[in-house]
This record gives structure tokens, C-alpha cells and sequence, in this order.
């Protein structure tokens, strides 16, 4: 330090020019941008050819219509690209909702070590999953229409769901925005985005209940189109409460791949606070499965569902409820009293096996189960999926791998542990 | 049940009205079911399943009038009826062929088209209003809005509206009810070519007295009901029966709620979660924080 010329620290005293950071910042992106670790690894290699069919699929699909790649029909108008992709796949980012009001409305410390990557994990999952609807809409380029105005159906379910997955994609890149700002170094605009997180979490959860409630009062419209131990008054109730216990199991799967995945990008913190986490997070779930359970209880006595068991049908819905509610209920409470994190990570599983049969039965397999042929995905449809699901995590990785989004970002702290020893007179 | 249901959504609807943001109009609608506004009334489409002869005129010309490709049968050939047909993207009106119980050597025939709905379910379910019920009946389709979601199929309880999936720039296509031909002061194509009166076209309130005298007169000939009368709330066009729906290729469980208000509880909800949930969420953020003496609760 001593050998550092007086001219030097003159310079590091004096804040950089808005230009000389431009320009550091793009130099900076630039060099980010290259990958990072070996390219040829069989994740890698799979994911790559799964990418390159399905981006072949889209363009067929653009080029001849949706009939050309999906099984769609006229009985039959959504498939698993509404069904999974969307509705699914939304249903799984309401970790971040939840998540956020843990930690920044009720404050609880022990939660913020997995906050930031769980609002990367749904604010990406909105941009594929809900951006996968482009590929189903007839016309995309007309999705801006009941944004501008083109006009405005205020009697839609869906008109409300459009706009909240757009104004909700705002309010999580802002809960994320600090992050990004840590990784370019902009410190002022890093403390302008982190006083509005409060703001954003709070729009975002109310968004968030009232989409996540809004997926489900979507298939209200069917009720003849539905099977009876599906469709009920209640979808939106349950659609909600099943989003919290979905949030919650997908954090803790995620957990489970990225403590492998990227072990050495994990602080300490979080790898000590881990096993705890967990259980405190199994914990969470039980809530939302017993609340769940008892909306479904109301439900049988309401609609007197009773009667529909005894049949194929009924059958197939005892395989949901028993096995992928009522058990991963049992088994978060086991795991939860012997404090073991291995049953509470593999009832998470579970559980989200079972928030999948729910949403493909709401929106695909119970829809028209009456018709002799019914929908089934084509090949083409699963190999764009799959593609879609590739595209996020490539993203995901990109974005682990180089902003501090599991705790703080050891490379920044010892840049800004630099920094200080310079302003800092000897 | 559906009484329970219903009272639910009314009890909703009064709690929340005030702060509603749509679904108003539906309300009103139901309160005249013959009118949209109460100045112009309805027109309507009567269909009498026992005079129908199945010389497919209608199907002809809707055809033409719509300017549709011509389908692979010939229009006028009579294998068509071997199997139960759907409407098509190109054909919006079919006649279908079903066995008489009461007289087995005269069968019944039955036309499909959309019923132009009094509270449409594609309508409500369209978030940019490509669907819209104009004042006269018809259920119109405004393609220029339409971004192709295909929710209106899904809400749709007769399974009218049918889309372009062989086509990159595709459209939902269904019967117009001749909205034009009707501005024009015509009556809609398939009433003026049908040679028996099966197609009757005029306004619902004398349509619904048309058809209860010939109930009354033939109480042995038809079913005693008027198909579309209340089903869903009431529909524009209305069928006489010879026989059961469910026999006839009609969907006998749809109920008389019109569909806008299987929604309209959640609509009731939203502005109440807008209001209620940031207020208090606040609340309990602020309550939190001064616990902790003013600490925010972040690492970083």
C-alpha cells in the first residue's frame, strides 16, 4: 500500500465519471458474458441438443401453426404448455411470495440466506414458464392488447392474470435488483433499489395471491368441462393455498441441486443455517397442506363428492390426494419431529409430484374426461417443455455463477475490503 | 347445491360491488333477459327440431354467405349424416341426424351452431373483448383484437368457438348470427334458405310465444321445454324438441346460471385484496420493525 503513488489515490479518492463507469460496467458485462467452467459436460451436452430440437419445434410451430407440433384440437384447446408450463410452473415460483414476506415483512433472519436465489428461481420461472404462453398464443404479438388497450375485458379472469404476471415480473426483478447491482458494482443505485424492496415485496405479494387465486378461477368457466372432484367454488381458494406449500417444496428441491451443484459458491452462513432452514421450511408446508386438506374436506361435504369414488376417476383422485397431499403431510410431520432434513428434502418431492397431478388434472387430464379421445402431449410438445425448463436453467447457472445471490459475494466483499484500506489513511 | 353456490356469489357481489372494477353489465343484463339495455330487443333464432327435414339449405347457405371454402362432401349428398359432425373453422352451422323413438321412420334432425348466448362465457372470458355481444344478439368476433389464447373454447359451454390450428396467423371462427345481414335489415342467410320454417328468425319475446303455442297446440309432438330458454341464463337462439336434449346431441347439464357469474365472486374479491392486503401487510412490516428498534432486517 505504501508503494501506491499519490496521483493513484488521488484517482481511487475522486468517484469515477459516469462515463469511465459505463464504460467499466460493458467491459465488465462483457467479460461475465464468456462461460464460465467446462463446456462439454453431459449436463451440458443434453440440455444443448434438448435446446436445439425444441427451438427447431418453435420454429415449425410459428411457421404452420400450432397443429404442426401439438396435439391440440377443438375439444381440446390447452395442453401441457398451459397446463405444466404455465400454470405449473407458476404455481412453483410462489416460493418467492412467500419467502419475501417471511423475511422482509415478518423479518425472520433465519430465512434470508435462501431469499435472494429463491426470487431469481420465480422471477425466472416467470419469464420461461409464463413466457412459454407465447408460444401457445395464436397471435403473441397481440399479448400486448389488453396491456395498451386494445381493449380492456375487465369481465376476464385472464385479463387480471395478464397483468399481474406482467406487474409481478416487475416486482420481483426489483426484490432482485440489489443483486445485480452488487454484481455491476453501482453502490448508489444498489441503495436507491434495495429502499424500494420493501414496496415491491408488498405490491408483489398481493399481486401474488391474487394470480395465484387467478390461475385457478380461470377453469371457474368449465364446470360442466370438469370433472366434479375437481372443479368446486374453491379452485381459486385452493389454487392459493397449494401455491404456498408448491413455493415452499421447490425452494427446498432447489436447495438440494444447488447445494451439490454449487457447493463452493455458497457462503457460510448458509451452509451452516441449511439443515435448519429446511425444517423450518417443512414446517411452513404442513400449515399450507393441512389448510388445504381441510378446504378439500369442506369441499366432499359441499358437493357431496363422495359418490364420484368408486370410479376410475375417483380412483385416480385418491392417487393424488392420499399419496401426494395426505402423505407428504405425514411424512413433513415425521421428518419435522426427528429433525431429519433427508425425509423433509424427499417429501418435498413428493409434494410436488403432487401439486403437478393437480394442476395437469385441473387444466388437461380431468378437463373432458368424459371424451373418448382425449388429449394426450405430443412428443413435440414434451421436447419443447423440456426446452423451455433447459433454457432456465442455463440461465439460473449463468446468474449463480457471477452475481452474489447466496449471501454476499466473496469477491465483492474483498474488493470492498480494498477499497476501504485505501481511503483509510495509514 | 347450485342454489348454495349461487347465494354465494350474490352475498359476494353485494359485499364488494362497490369497489367492483367489471362485470357490471352482466347484472344488468340479467335483470331483462329479452334486451341488453332495455331500448332495443333482442332478436332471436327459433329452431323447431321436428320440422327440420335435413335438406342442409342452411349449411349451403351459410356457406356462402360467409364466403367459406367449399367442404370436401358435396353439399348436397347425404352420406354426411353416417357420423355426428362438429362445426369447423369453415362450416358454422351442421345438421345432424338422430333416431326418432316416437316415429322410427322419420328421424330428427338438429342443427349446431353458436347460440349467441344472453351473458356469453367467451365473452366474459376474453380479456380483450374479442368477443362482444352487441345490442341486437349476436355474439361477434373482433379479430383484430384476438391474441389466440383460446380461453373463450375453454368457457364456452355449447363448445361453439373453433380455431385455426393448421394456420400460422389463426382465428377463432364461429356462426356471426349475419350481424351484418341483420344491420343491413335482412334476416340472417340460413332463416331466409330454410324451405320449412325450422329456422325461424325474429325477436326472442314473440319467438318464446311461437314456440309455447306449439307446445301447447302439439303437446304430444315435442318436448315440453324450450331448449336455450334458461339454460346458462337464457341463449339468443331457442330449440323445440322431439326428443330429450341429451338424445339429440344437446348438453342437458348445463344449468340456468348464466356463466359471467361463475367469476364475478373472485372479481368481487379483487379490489378487496387490493386494498386489504398492502394496508395490512404494512402494518405488520411496521410492527416488526419497531420491535427490533428500527433495524431493517438485511445482512447486506
Amino acid at each position: 500500500m505504501a508503494n501506491r503513488t499519490e496521483s493513484q489515490a488521488a484517482a481511487a479518492r475522486r468517484s469515477p465519471t459516469f462515463r469511465e463507469e459505463l464504460g467499466r460496467t460493458i467491459r465488465f458485462f462483457l467479460s461475465e458474458l464468456k462461460p464460465k467452467g467446462k463446456i462439454i459436460t453431459p449436463f451440458n451436452v443434453i440440455t444443448g441438443i434438448i435446446i436445439l430440437a425444441g427451438l427447431t419445434l418453435i420454429v415449425i410451430r410459428f411457421a404452420f401453426g400450432l397443429a404442426s407440433v401439438t396435439n391440440l384440437s377443438q375439444a381440446f384447446p390447452w395442453g401441457i404448455w398451459i397446463g405444466f408450463d404455465v400454470v405449473t410452473g407458476v404455481a412453483f415460483a410462489g416460493g418467492a411470495y412467500v419467502l419475501t414476506f417471511v423475511v422482509h415483512i415478518l423479518k425472520l433472519k433465519k430465512y434470508e440466506p435462501i431469499v435472494r436465489v429463491t426470487v431469481l428461481n420465480g422471477f425466472l420461472a416467470y419469464v420461461f414458464y409464463a413466457g412459454a404462453l407465447l408460444l401457445d398464443l395464436g397471435r403473441p404479438w397481440n399479448v400486448v392488447n389488453p396491456i395498451i388497450g386494445n381493449k380492456f375485458g375487465l369481465s376476464s379472469v385472464l385479463f387480471l392474470v395478464a397483468w399481474h404476471f406482467m406487474l409481478y415480473m416487475i416486482c420481483e426483478f426489483l426484490e432482485f435488483s440489489p443483486t445485480v447491482a452488487e454484481w455491476l458494482g453501482w453502490k448508489k443505485l444498489r441503495k436507491v433499489l434495495h429502499g424500494l424492496t420493501t414496496g415491491a415485496v408488498i405490491f408483489g405479494i398481493t399481486l401474488s395471491t391474487l394470480h395465484q387465486a387467478g390461475l385457478g378461477s380461470l377453469f371457474l368457466l368449465a364446470p360442466t368441462k370438469i370433472h366434479p372432484l375437481w372443479y368446486s367454488h374453491n379452485i381459486p381458494i385452493m389454487f392459493f393455498v397449494s401455491s404456498i406449500f408448491a413455493g415452499l417444496s421447490m425452494v427446498m428441491i432447489e436447495s438440494f441441486f444447488t447445494h451439490k451443484a454449487f457447493s463452493d459458491r455458497i457462503g457460510h452462513e448458509l451452509h451452516a443455517a441449511h439443515d435448519g432452514i429446511i425444517l423450518g421450511l417443512g414446517k411452513g408446508a404442513v400449515g399450507a397442506l393441512f389448510a388445504y386438506i381441510f378446504v378439500k374436506i369442506i369441499d366432499f361435504v359441499h358437493y357431496g363428492l363422495w359418490q364420484y369414488l368408486a370410479t376410475p376417476m375417483g380412483y385416480w383422485f385418491l392417487v393424488e390426494f392420499l399419496g401426494f397431499v395426505c402423505l407428504p403431510t405425514a411424512l413433513f410431520l415425521y421428518g419435522v419431529r426427528k429433525r431429519s432434513v433427508k425425509v423433509v428434502q424427499f417429501t418435498a418431492f413428493l409434494t410436488a409430484i403432487g401439486v403437478i397431478l393437480n394442476r395437469l388434472n385441473v387444466s388437461v387430464i380431468a378437463f373432458k374426461w368424459y371424451e373418448p379421445k382425449h388429449y394426450y402431449p405430443s412428443w413435440g410438445e414434451i421436447v419443447v417443455t423440456l426446452a423451455v425448463i433447459s433454457m432456465e436453467l442455463w440461465v439460473f447457472r449463468w446468474v449463480v455463477n457471477r452475481m452474489p445471490v447466496f449471501g454476499p459475494h466473496e469477491a465483492a466483499e474483498e474488493a470492498e475490503a480494498e477499497v476501504v484500506r485505501w481511503r483509510t489513511p495509514a | 347445491m347450485r342454489i348454495g353456490r349461487r347465494g354465494f356469489l350474490r352475498g359476494a357481489g353485494a359485499a364488494g360491488g362497490a369497489l367492483l372494477v367489471g362485470g357490471g353489465a352482466p347484472a344488468k343484463a340479467a335483470a331483462s333477459p329479452q334486451s341488453s339495455t332495455g331500448d332495443v330487443e333482442f332478436n332471436g333464432m327459433l329452431i323447431d327440431t321436428t320440422k327440420c327435414i335435413g335438406c342442409r339449405a342452411c349449411e349451403l347457405a351459410c356457406n356462402e354467405t360467409n364466403q367459406l371454402p367449399k367442404p370436401k362432401v358435396d353439399l348436397l349428398s347425404d352420406s354426411v349424416f353416417a357420423e355426428k359432425r362438429d362445426t369447423t373453422p369453415d362450416a358454422f352451422t351442421v345438421v345432424n341426424r338422430f333416431p326418432n323413438e316416437k316415429n322410427p321412420k322419420e328421424p330428427i334432425f338438429v342443427r349446431r351452431q353458436c347460440m349467441h348466448c344472453n351473458q356469453p362465457a367467451c365473452a366474459s372470458a376474453c380479456l380483450v373483448k374479442a368477443f362482444e355481444k352487441t345490442k341486437e344478439a349476436a355474439v361477434i368476433y373482433n379479430k383484430d383484437r384476438c391474441m389466440g389464447c383460446r380461453y373463450c373454447m375453454i368457457a364456452c359451454p355449447f363448445d361453439v368457438p373453433k380455431y385455426q390450428y393448421d394456420s400460422p396467423l389463426p382465428y377463432v371462427r364461429k356462426c356471426t348470427f349475419c350481424a351484418q345481414r341483420q344491420k343491413e335489415g335482412k334476416q340472417p342467410a340460413c332463416a331466409e334458405a330454410c324451405p320449412t320454417g325450422a329456422t325461424l328468425f325474429g325477436k326472442k319475446r314473440d319467438l318464446l310465444e311461437t314456440a309455447r303455442t306449439r307446445i301447447y297446440t302439439e303437446p304430444d309432438k315435442y318436448e315440453h321445454r324450450i331448449y336455450g330458454e334458461h339454460e346458462v341464463g337464457g341463449t339468443g337462439w331457442l330449440y323445440l324438441l322431439g326428443a330429450p336434449p341429451e338424445k339429440l346431441g344437446l348438453q342437458a347439464n348445463l344449468g340456468t346460471t348464466p356463466y359471467p357469474e361463475l367469476t364475478a365472486g373472485f372479481l368481487y374479491a379483487v379490489p378487496l385484496v387490493f386494498v386489504l392486503w398492502p394496508s395490512l401487510l404494512l402494518g405488520l412490516n411496521h410492527m416488526v420493525k419497531n420491535e427490533e428498534g428500527g433495524a431493517h432486517g438485511e445482512q447486506d
